[in-house]
């Protein structure tokens, strides 16, 4: 409890300083009474349209990748396990941008996310069979570099052919990530995708409880291993999906936020997978800040920052599992 | 090898000198959209030869009408060689290799800088008119654009703020040509406000603060961007008085040619319309 | 009253008979040993009757049951001791409760007091807050005994659970099994170390051939010609004032 206490307020305070930081230099607390009183001015609209959006789509989107990969290393019982880096987010981002490029996305509001969504799930379902469901690290690892390579090219294919000449530009945002001037319309998409995903998440806590002793024993502990396992695919699916659709993949939050996060739950998977929404959070709008703070006029990727923080990390993991395993 | 590369150095010099020498140049391939629409131009009937894909895009060119009864080229060293050009026209920023090679291969390449004011328009047109041998074309064309540019100035009278605010926030700054027609036509620049020299990306937010009076902004192109993304921003939308470049002519202040004239007279009936809505 | 009923079952794997026609039935207050060759199918029919894995033909009064039905009336404990994240050894033992809690979550007193007796039955108090994928694998194998011990359901179905255990563990987790069936839970467990089997175990199924070869105390089925023609093997059985003792001799 308080873990939890601890990591809400964390996320609080650095939600308000999300909302104080942009090129247009305010006062903190000038910025947050433009938002909260509306006073004249254009700063109200800046911080209504331009940073609360932000700040809310980095904390919603944090949330749900953190929520995510601590059901998925939860579910395939493996530290290693994350939406980015077993190609989960790059399937979506390439259902993103066929939507995108093919229009769909002018003719159905929801297209967008539910074309990202279904690359998910393509995703999802390709690494979980090709790794089989028991997940080996190594065959886990290898199947996520094979899709994450295709969902990258055909990402890339898309936008070279698209015939916008800004299009071919994008493929650093869809492999990378970015949170600037994204609006409310961004958050409403993303919204409704990440919160029933999260509720589908949740629903699994004690079934990945149970997991902890091996399929065999959880599935004698009256838990029903493929409803498991539809609820993480169409959970992950989800919150990945709508992140993506909004904000390109964003990879190593599901990485680094469990795994910082499971010794101070005791390493139960149906603890951490609420811990790991609030770190997610914690750690996602941090790297939004640190973006804006680092290199203020350049748009500086998001996932670049979570990779520096993340991918030392996986280096580590992958030590450390190499050691344990034959 | 060292001396087939002296041999080769001294045909290209021979061959560039021996062009020089001669009349004007009878085969013009441009590779360039600026250097596209001034040959056009200029050009005797016949003497251009082909010129870039872009030229065609009504969304860039001013001369698309124009351009569609010239051969097209997309400027790769070797299309632009088998095309046996005594001159090649070049923009300053085409693509470096392409123009070493052609060099290499003995073909004299011109290459012309972007015009970044509108006395400069008038400088590019001489120059071009003397590249291509066209001296008194272009003393013509520079003499009735002068005179057209004159009559269309405007000096006096308020100046509304104008923002140019492009894909991924791109906003010309004070040494360029876009900001020199805002100028021309009687608006003020905020980007020139915010202390951009020559352009750069303006963040939404300094935008928004500005609050400028009317926004410029290019038509999206088709297909989808992130980039042009920031153009439907709802806190862009709020803002009021914008204005498709569509509209204003943005295909007409790319380049610095004599069609920067419509941008200010289009630019400048815009002005007129916000004044009398103020009023 | 009978936990495990099995009537002619068959299994084929892979296009593979692995045994036929097998029909069981335990009681309570059993400690049945499972013995077999390897590959004689002695984990296949566990999780089988299980309902783990399908079946071709027969009947398991498990396998017919629901799954919410079925965590209440056997515990199962796999071979893989497996253990997949460092949770403290109370909260392994507590994943017994797991068919029992309401949805929040929280575990009432009344189940928080069987994890404390599991845990004080399989002497694991000093262990409570370690991490139990930490632990030896003696260690790990009692506190996934506690675990099975939670679950508090009559029959207990374990696959090899004393291999690679030394000695003292390996005793001691028998007479675990065996101090159960005295008070009326019995537990069916596979295992290859006959001599533990003919001490603890109070009835002995062996399977081989395809089916079981014999079903009885251990002094009927552990015999010259029925050890000759499962294993084959010869062995020394004798029954000593410290109980029975067996031991395999000479590969025939």
């Amino acid at each position: 409890m308080r873990l939890f206490l601890i990591l809400a307020t964390l996320v609080t305070v650095l939600f308000a300083v999300s909302l104080t930081i942009g090129p247009a230099e305010t006062g903190g607390l000038q910025s947050l009474a433009a938002l909260l009183t509306g006073s004249d001015g254009p700063l109200p609209m800046v911080m209504r349209e331009i940073r609360l959006p932000r700040a809310l789509l980095a904390a919603l989107i944090g949330g749900g990748l953190g929520m995510a990969g601590a059901a998925l290393q939860g579910y395939l019982r493996n530290p290693l396990a994350e939406p980015g880096l077993i190609g989960v987010s790059g399937s979506a981002a390439f259902g993103a941008v066929l939507a995108l490029q093919a229009g769909l996305t002018a003719t159905a509001t929801l297209g967008l996310p539910l074309a990202a969504l279904l690359g998910a799930v393509v995703g999802v379902f390709l690494v979980m069979g090709l790794a089989g469901a028991r997940g080996g690290s190594l065959t886990l690892i290898l199947a996520g570099i094979a899709i994450s390579a295709l969902a990258g090219a055909l990402t890339s294919l898309v936008l070279n052919l698209s015939p916008n000449p800004f299009a071919a530009n994008d493929i650093v945002f869809w492999m990378m990530g970015s949170l600037a001037d994204r609006s409310m319309t961004h958050l409403w998409l993303a919204l409704p995708f990440i919160v029933i995903g999260a509720g589908l998440l949740a629903s699994t806590a004690r079934g990945l409880d149970a997991l902890t002793l091996g399929e065999d024993a959880a599935e004698t502990l009256g838990l029903s291993l493929s409803r498991l396992r539809l609820l993480v695919v169409l959970g992950t699916a989800a919150i990945v999906g709508g992140a993506t659709a909004v904000a390109g993949s964003i990879g190593f939050v599901g990485l680094v936020v469990p795994h910082i996060l499971r010794p101070f739950v005791g390493a139960q998977p149906s603890r951490l997978l609420w811990a790991s929404a609030l770190g997610g959070a914690a750690l996602l709008l941090m790297a939004d800040i640190s973006v804006r703070v680092i290199l203020p006029d350049r748009d500086l990727k998001l996932g670049v920052v979570t990779a520096l923080i993340g991918a030392p990390l996986f280096l580590h993991l992958i030590f450390k599992t190499r050691r344990e395993l034959p | 090898m060292r001396l087939s590369k002296v041999i080769s150095l001294l045909a290209a010099l021979v061959l560039s000198s021996a062009a020089a020498l001669a009349d004007a140049p009878r085969r013009v391939v441009s590779l360039n959209l600026c250097t596209d629409q001034l040959a056009m131009l200029l050009a005797a009937p016949d003497q251009l030869k082909s010129v870039s894909y872009i030229a065609r895009d009504p969304r860039a060119s001013a001369m698309p009408e124009e351009a569609a009864h010239y051969p097209i080229n997309y400027g790769g060293a070797e299309e632009v060689y088998l095309l046996n050009p005594d001159l090649v026209l070049a923009g300053a920023y085409t693509a470096r290799a392409t123009v070493n090679m052609l060099r290499r291969l003995g073909i004299p390449v011109y290459i012309m800088r972007p015009a970044l004011t509108l006395d400069e328009v008038s400088i590019r047109i001489t120059e071009m008119g003397a590249a291509l041998g066209r001296e008194e074309a272009a003393a013509a064309l520079r003499s009735s654009f002068e005179t057209e540019l004159a009559a269309l100035r405007i000096t006096d009278g308020p100046r509304p703020r104008a923002a140019i605010y492009n894909a991924n926030g791109w906003t010309p700054g004070e040494n360029s040509l876009p900001s020199q027609v805002l100028k021309a036509a009687g608006f003020t620049n905020v980007a020139t406000e915010a202390g951009f020299a020559y352009g750069g990306s303006m963040p939404l937010e300094l935008l928004v603060m500005a609050e400028p009076d009317i926004i410029i902004s290019a038509a999206a192109y088709d297909g989808h961007s992130r980039a042009e993304d920031i153009l439907t921003h709802p806190a862009l939308r709020a803002l009021k008085g914008a204005v498709a470049g569509e509209q204003v002519g943005d295909n007409h202040w790319i380049c610095g040619t004599p069609h920067v004239l419509d941008a200010v007279r289009n630019l400048s009936a815009a002005r007129r319309a916000l004044l009398e809505e103020a009023n | 009253m009978t936990l495990l009923s099995l009537t002619d079952l068959a299994v084929t794997l892979r296009n593979r008979p692995v045994f036929s026609g097998v029909s069981l039935t335990i009681g309570e207050g059993e400690l049945v040993g499972l013995i077999g060759p390897n590959g004689a199918g002695k984990t296949t029919l566990m999780r089988s009757a299980l309902g783990l894995l399908p079946i071709q033909s027969g009947q398991s009064s498990l396998a017919a049951m629901s799954t919410a039905d079925r965590a209440r009336a056997v515990a199962w404990m796999p071979q893989a001791r497996e253990i997949a994240w460092p949770v403290p050894v109370e909260r392994l033992v507590a994943l017994g409760r797991l068919p029992y809690l309401p949805i929040s979550g929280k575990i009432p007193p009344a189940d928080q007091e069987k994890i404390d007796a599991a845990i004080a039955y399989l002497g694991l108090e000093e262990f409570r807050a370690r991490a139990a994928s930490r632990l030896s694998g003696g260690e790990q194998a009692r506190a996934l005994i506690a675990r099975a011990i939670a679950q508090d359901t009559p029959l207990l179905m374990t696959d090899e659970p004393i291999a690679g255990l030394d000695p003292a563990h390996q005793i001691a987790t028998m007479q675990v099994f065996a101090d159960l069936a005295r008070h009326g839970r019995s537990t069916l467990v596979s295992l290859h170390d006959l001599g533990l089997a003919a001490r603890h175990c109070t009835r002995l199924v062996l399977l081989a051939e395809g089916g079981i070869l014999a079903d009885g105390a251990p002094e009927d089925v552990l015999t010259d010609a029925l050890l000759a023609r499962a294993f084959g093997v010869t062995a020394w059985h004798q029954q000593t004032s410290s109980g029975p003792v067996f031991q395999p001799l000479e590969v025939i």
